[in-house]
């Protein structure tokens, strides 16, 4: 690693001061960006620790939605009784990232901010529709994502937490990665007032996505026999791991089972 | 350089460290509790598994300036008060639970979060919260029989205690 | 009864309540007053001609004491490569220079250019990249058959055609295998590939020199399981230090699996540095930089060809092999694919003619040698698929084709086409045991359970053999290696009569400090805790050749038995004394000397004592003292046997290869620990399973980088991926050439499993309506799933 200067923000308008700073950079959990650090692929001049933040802490859950702050740690989420009466999915999906120690470190914020191709969080807030609370400003998860490894964050923005809208079912399929533990293919598939969302992490080249052709089918009838054949393998990720081919492939076969599961 | 003060396996520590100093070197290096091993540099092989306020982190993955004023606990201060093994370290001797020795501080330390957090597992449990740790010598069959036989003799333990 | 001391018993591991509690002492624990770190700055591309280097701007920044280039090392050797192979026409191998640091060139992502020796690690990296390094890139070259096909970039300009060696083995027989094959009943082919492997120790290796100006001696602290090896080869052939000037000390060592047998250039560079800064000097490798320098292993292409008779009776085998060196020759590696391969081309079978044709392949990667097995993987694999494949192809069930094939328990010592002679085995006595404790007959109710779950069940079988212990060194030397491979021991008695004893073994893993003081505890009747194990320091420790090749207890063990029979031996005359009784007539039993058909005894103690405090003592005819040294040199291999069944579930609809079920039924000859030769079946066939499902090592073959170049790409085996084992070491045939009549059985899991984890994949997808024959591994999901598409 490159050396730096480490700042422990306690609040979100401290937080957003010291990363004013030229090339500081926020770190939460610092799971994923701790790695980085070491293969000198980054270099921040100092790094904005948001662990400490009061603000961003916490889950809260009301009849109708489920408001996670972004220094939430996985563990937390996945263990809270209020995400898995709410949101059972989510809670799963929380259990189901990295390992139990990362999941003692790793924070949702951190996740839906660094918005890795191969990373659960992205696929849950799609898929529930949920709103991105930014230092900025709220964002809907729709506009929120917007690539492999790019948000709608500005600079020197940070996410501060995200609300989920507790859906009538949903539920996550995650096909690992042999190697990494990461998506491979995740689909989180929720049913909601509005219709039915399916969302897609770790197959494409273009970050988590949304099924639509899914949609429609499972809107008419949620059934994983509505749920159509496998998606078009053009910008699928392929890799040694899994041909775009087979990517494709394990979207529809997640779907299905994500649905039967739900 | 920030100043790091943090109570390490129930003695108070503290030292100078650069931004970028990692909690696995400050244990190491500053310290010199060289128990914690450094396996791999991208997080998954779990050898430095140590716990931090009770939760097992993976020390090579955490800033030591993150853990100021931390409760830490390492491999080191895993044995009973008379220097015998503890619990969970005892069963993996008894079951053949470690060959060379290097993953195993990782083991121990996830291992007692698990017990921690689950008093009876199943040898599934097991197999998942191990996720985080590489052998690459025992095939993990004697590590998950250490771990059921500690968790047995743990809740013995309980039960005669009550 | 399972006895609770001494051999056979499954004493609780000495070594364990030092790791359990942190206090092991493994290399990086090792901090020297006045340490300074090493960075190696290495090359990023595969192939390239070096322009020039420029450290001048790194040499002043801070903290920097010294950089090291290849012009540093004009005056030394290049890393030496310790077994010759010749070509089928007699010519000598290729054999190109190894440079400690690139001269001119460098011919692998990770190749390493100069190294920084600076306060800290941050420096010493800060400046590394500041050392300006200007790189003709060239063609990369690593397909094995892209290098052979004659229009590839020349790795080695003194092997144009990228061609290592072209050896034959049994060379007399080629023609009568060739005709066999024309004239057989049947013949079944089959093409396949042995994945290129990395080990993965859980300790990255790590070196620290340091020179003591006084005494002129340099010290090598190292992650070796041969510290005499590493002595050897750096001291005579590197840096030409003589043995008497250099020590190298392996202390704890975090698991080895073959690639901490080789020379690396750290070891040479930290040596040097100390020597040449008077610093200590630490190098300490991260699990990225291990990728791309630590020996990688397997990497094989083999066509091979089984003929039969109208029964299933094999007539002859003839195998075309590629196999990959790297870019440079690592200390063991001609041997890998020749002598360690072509020798178990029999296996378990009474095939009278057997052909291998092998060619070493010099490529743009990062050199190849043994890992765990070492040859005899890559012959098990071929050999145990392509019969599997055979059965299938004629109808016959895959036991009973083995056992018509079987050597049989009553033709031992067994002379095999492939130069090796089998003392002892029972291969049907251990496919019987096999098929008692796998349940072979509910097989058909477990795979109608799956079934009903929409998974395909597949019940795969194989035998296996290994040559262990390596070796009788004339025959070794004979073959080519340019060392002998004999162990010693010294056992020493102290006064108050306990025992230490010197081994020239090495444990990283293994338990030789419990399992080696059995033997003695056993030999001496005496507590195992009177017994100390000394190993891994070149001054502590008589010249030894070190552990591999499954060979610590077969040779080393050996070794220590000589000794301490000299030990007897001696001790009885000094007894003989002490009691006033003919030495012939006097016994030792339970660690007490008796006279035959009197009370007089004296016990072992006594005589210790006595032997340090001459005083009632013949010192006109026995020296005082109770010290003696054995260097052991085996007349043959030993031959570890046995036969494997693995249950697998395949999911259909997305290739996923659950393993169920793994039985192993082992004959390691006797067994000193069981608990511990368990552990290490246990730990060879989680290597086998994930060499199978899951590793590799993927180049990318148009730049040379290492696609699966950490955890986050190569897939070792996690907990959750594995079952519970079922290991059985009943079956017991000695090794009749040794003193403990043990075989080894370090690598056997390693060997015998991956032919299984396949065959059972393959029988789970036939069995299943998909009419796939073979897939390479590992039998990765994506590998399988479109397997499973082109076969539909």
């Amino acid at each position: 690693m490159y050396n730096f200067d480490y700042a422990k923000a306690s609040s979100v308008a401290d937080a957003v001061a010291a990363l004013g700073a030229d090339e500081a950079q926020a770190i939460s959990g610092g799971q994923t960006l701790i790695p980085t650090l070491k293969q000198r692929l980054a270099m921040p001049s100092t790094l904005v620790d948001l662990t400490g933040v009061a603000e961003m802490q916490g889950i809260e859950a009301s009849g109708s939605a489920v408001k996670i702050g972004g220094a939430t740690t996985h563990h937390a989420v996945a263990t809270s009784a209020d995400v898995q009466g709410a949101i059972p999915a989510l809670a799963a999906l929380a259990s189901g990232i990295g390992d139990p120690a990362v999941r003692h470190k790793g924070t949702l914020g951190g996740s839906v901010a660094n918005n890795d191709p191969s990373a659960c969080y992205p696929s849950a807030c799609l898929a529930l529709g949920a709103t991105v609370h930014t230092s900025g400003g709220d964002v809907a998860a729709d506009d929120f994502f917007q690539g492999m490894f790019d948000t709608a964050l500005g600079e020197g923005q940070i996410v501060t937490g995200a609300t989920f809208p507790v859906p009538e079912a949903a539920n996550y399929q995650k096909f690992v990665q042999p190697a990494s533990r990461f998506a491979l293919v995740g689909v989180f598939v929720a049913k909601t007032a509005g219709g039915a969302r399916v969302a897609v992490t770790g197959a494409s080249e273009s970050g988590v996505f949304r099924w639509t052709a899914a949609e429609e089918a499972l809107s008419a009838n949620w059934s994983a026999d509505a749920v159509p054949a496998a998606p078009s393998a053009d910008g699928m990720i392929s890799d040694l791991h899994g041909s775009a081919e087979y990517r494709a492939h394990l979207v529809a076969v997640m779907t299905k089972r994500a649905v039967t599961a739900s | 350089m920030p100043s790091v003060s943090m109570n390490v396996n129930g003695r108070s520590v503290s030292g100078d460290v650069e931004g970028r100093t990692l909690l696995v070197d400050f244990i190491r290096q500053h310290i010199g509790l060289t128990g914690t091993h450094v396996g791999c540099d991208t997080g998954q092989c779990g050898a430095c598994v140590v716990h931090v306020n009770g939760d097992s982190v993976k020390a090579c993955n955490m800033l030591a300036a993150a853990a100021d004023g931390s409760e830490v606990t390492t491999i080191e201060g895993m044995a009973n008060a008379d220097g015998t093994l503890g619990v969970v370290q005892q069963a993996f001797q008894d079951h053949h639970g470690l060959q060379c020795g290097f993953c195993t501080p990782g083991m121990v330390m996830t291992a007692a979060d698990l017990l921690n957090r689950n008093a009876n597992p199943t040898e599934q449990e097991v197999r998942e919260y191990l996720e985080g740790n590489i052998c690459r010598c025992t095939g993990y069959h004697n590590i998950v029989k250490a771990i059921l036989s500690a968790a047995a003799t743990m809740r013995g333990e309980q039960i005669a205690a009550e | 009864m399972p006895k609770d001391s001494g051999i056979g018993a499954s004493s609780k591991r000495r070594e364990d309540v030092r790791f359990l509690t942190g206090t092991g002492n493994y290399t990086d624990d090792i901090n020297i007053a006045g340490q300074h770190y090493m960075y190696v700055l290495r090359s990023q591309v595969a192939h390239g001609t070096i322009n020039s280097i420029d450290t001048s701007a790194a040499a002043s920044m801070p903290g920097v004491h010294g950089i090291l280039t290849g012009d540093d090392f004009a005056e030394v050797g290049g890393l030496p490569c310790g077994w010759q192979i010749h070509s089928r026409d007699g010519e000598p191998m290729k054999e190109p220079a190894h440079p400690v640091l690139a001269r001119g060139k460098v011919r692998h992502v990770g190749d390493p250019i100069a190294a920084v020796i600076a306060t800290s690690l941050a420096e010493a990296r800060d400046a590394a990249e500041a050392i300006d390094v200007d790189i003709s890139e060239l063609p990369a070259v690593v397909d094995m058959k892209a290098a052979v096909s004659g229009s590839a970039a020349s790795v080695h300009e003194e092997a144009p055609d990228n061609l290592c060696y072209d050896w034959g083995f049994v060379e007399e027989n080629r023609e009568a295998v060739d005709e066999a094959i024309k004239s057989a009943h049947h013949v079944t082919t089959l093409e396949l590939v042995n994945n290129r492997l990395v080990a993965n120790p859980m300790e990255p290796r790590v070196a620290i020199g340091d020179f003591n100006r006084a005494s002129g001696e340099s010290t090598l602290y190292t992650t070796s399981q041969n510290p005499h090896v590493i002595r050897l080869l750096m001291g005579a052939f590197v840096l030409g230090i003589p043995e008497h000037k250099l020590r190298v000390v392996a202390p704890d060592v975090g698991g080895g699996f073959g690639t901490k047998i080789f020379h690396y250039a750290e070891e040479a560079l930290c040596t040097f540095a100390a020597k040449k800064y008077n610093l200590p000097v630490k190098w300490t490798s991260d699990r990225s930089e291990a990728f791309i320098t630590d020996a990688h292993g397997r990497d094989h292409v083999t066509k091979i060809e089984l003929a039969l008779d109208e029964n299933g009776m094999f007539q002859a085998i003839r195998t075309d092999t590629l196999a990959n060196m790297g870019a440079y020759l690592s200390t063991f590696a001609p041997s890998v694919p020749t002598w360690l391969h072509g020798t178990l081309m029999a296996g378990n079978y009474k095939t009278p003619l057997v052909y291998c044709n092998v060619k070493a392949v010099f490529t743009n990667t990062v050199a190849v040698d043994a890992y765990r097995g070492a040859g005899r993987p890559e012959a098990t694999f071929q050999l145990e698929r392509v019969i599997d494949k055979a059965a299938r192809e004629m109808g016959i069930d895959p036991v009973e084709i083995r056992r018509r094939n079987f050597i049989g328990a009553d033709e031992f010592p067994y002379q095999t086409p492939v130069a090796v002679a089998y003392d002892t085995g029972d291969y049907h006595g251990t496919m019987d045991k096999l098929i008692e404790i796998a349940d072979f007959a509910g097989f058909a109710a477990r795979k109608a359970e799956s079934a009903s779950r929409g998974k395909l069940r597949g019940l795969g079988v194989n035998a296996y053999i290994e040559a262990c212990g390596i070796a009788p060194s004339n025959l070794v030397g004979q073959l080519g290696a340019r060392a002998g491979l004999f162990e010693s021991a010294t056992v020493r008695v102290n006064a108050a009569g306990g025992i230490v004893v010197m081994t020239g073994s090495h444990s990283h893993g293994q338990g030789h400090e419990t399992t080696f003081s059995q033997v003695i505890a056993e030999m001496f009747g005496m507590p195992e805790d009177m017994v100390e194990i000394v190993h891994g320091d070149t001054a502590r420790t008589p010249m030894g050749m070190g552990t591999y090749g499954s060979r610590s207890l077969a040779v080393g063990g050996s070794a220590m038995v000589r000794a301490a029979e000299k030990i007897i031996a001696k001790a009885k005359r000094i007894a003989s004394h002490l009691m006033e009784a003919s030495v012939d007539d006097v016994e030792f039993k339970d660690g007490v000397f008796s006279v035959a058909g009197t009370d007089k005894n004296v016990d072992f103690g006594s005589v210790a004592l006595a032997a340090y405090v001459p005083h009632n003592y013949p010192l006109e005819s026995i020296e005082p003292g109770l010290e003696e040294t054995a260097f052991y040199d085996p007349s043959n291999f030993t031959y570890p046997a046995g036969a494997y069944a693995c249950e697998v579930e395949v999911d259909p609809d997305t290739g996923v290869v659950e393993v169920c079920s793994f039985h192993a039924a082992d004959d390691f000859g006797n067994v000193v620990n069981p608990m511990i030769v368990e552990g290490q079946v246990h730990g060879g066939l989680a290597q086998g399973i994930g060499q199978a499902l899951r590793e590799a090592a993927i180049y990318d073959p148009e730049t040379g980088q290492l696609l699966s170049g950490s955890y986050m790409d190569y897939a070792m085996p996690r907990a959750d991926d594995l079952p519970m084992f079922d290991v059985d070491h009943s079956s017991q045939t000695p090794c009749t050439h040794n003193p403990l009549g043990v075989k080894g059985c370090g690598e056997a899991g390693a060997i015998g499993s991956p032919p299984s984890v396949v065959n059972a994949v393959i029988d789970a997808l036939q069995s299943g309506g998909h009419d796939v024959a073979h897939i390479d591994m590992p039998l990765t999901p994506n590998r399988v799933w479109h397997a499973i598409q082109s076969a539909s």
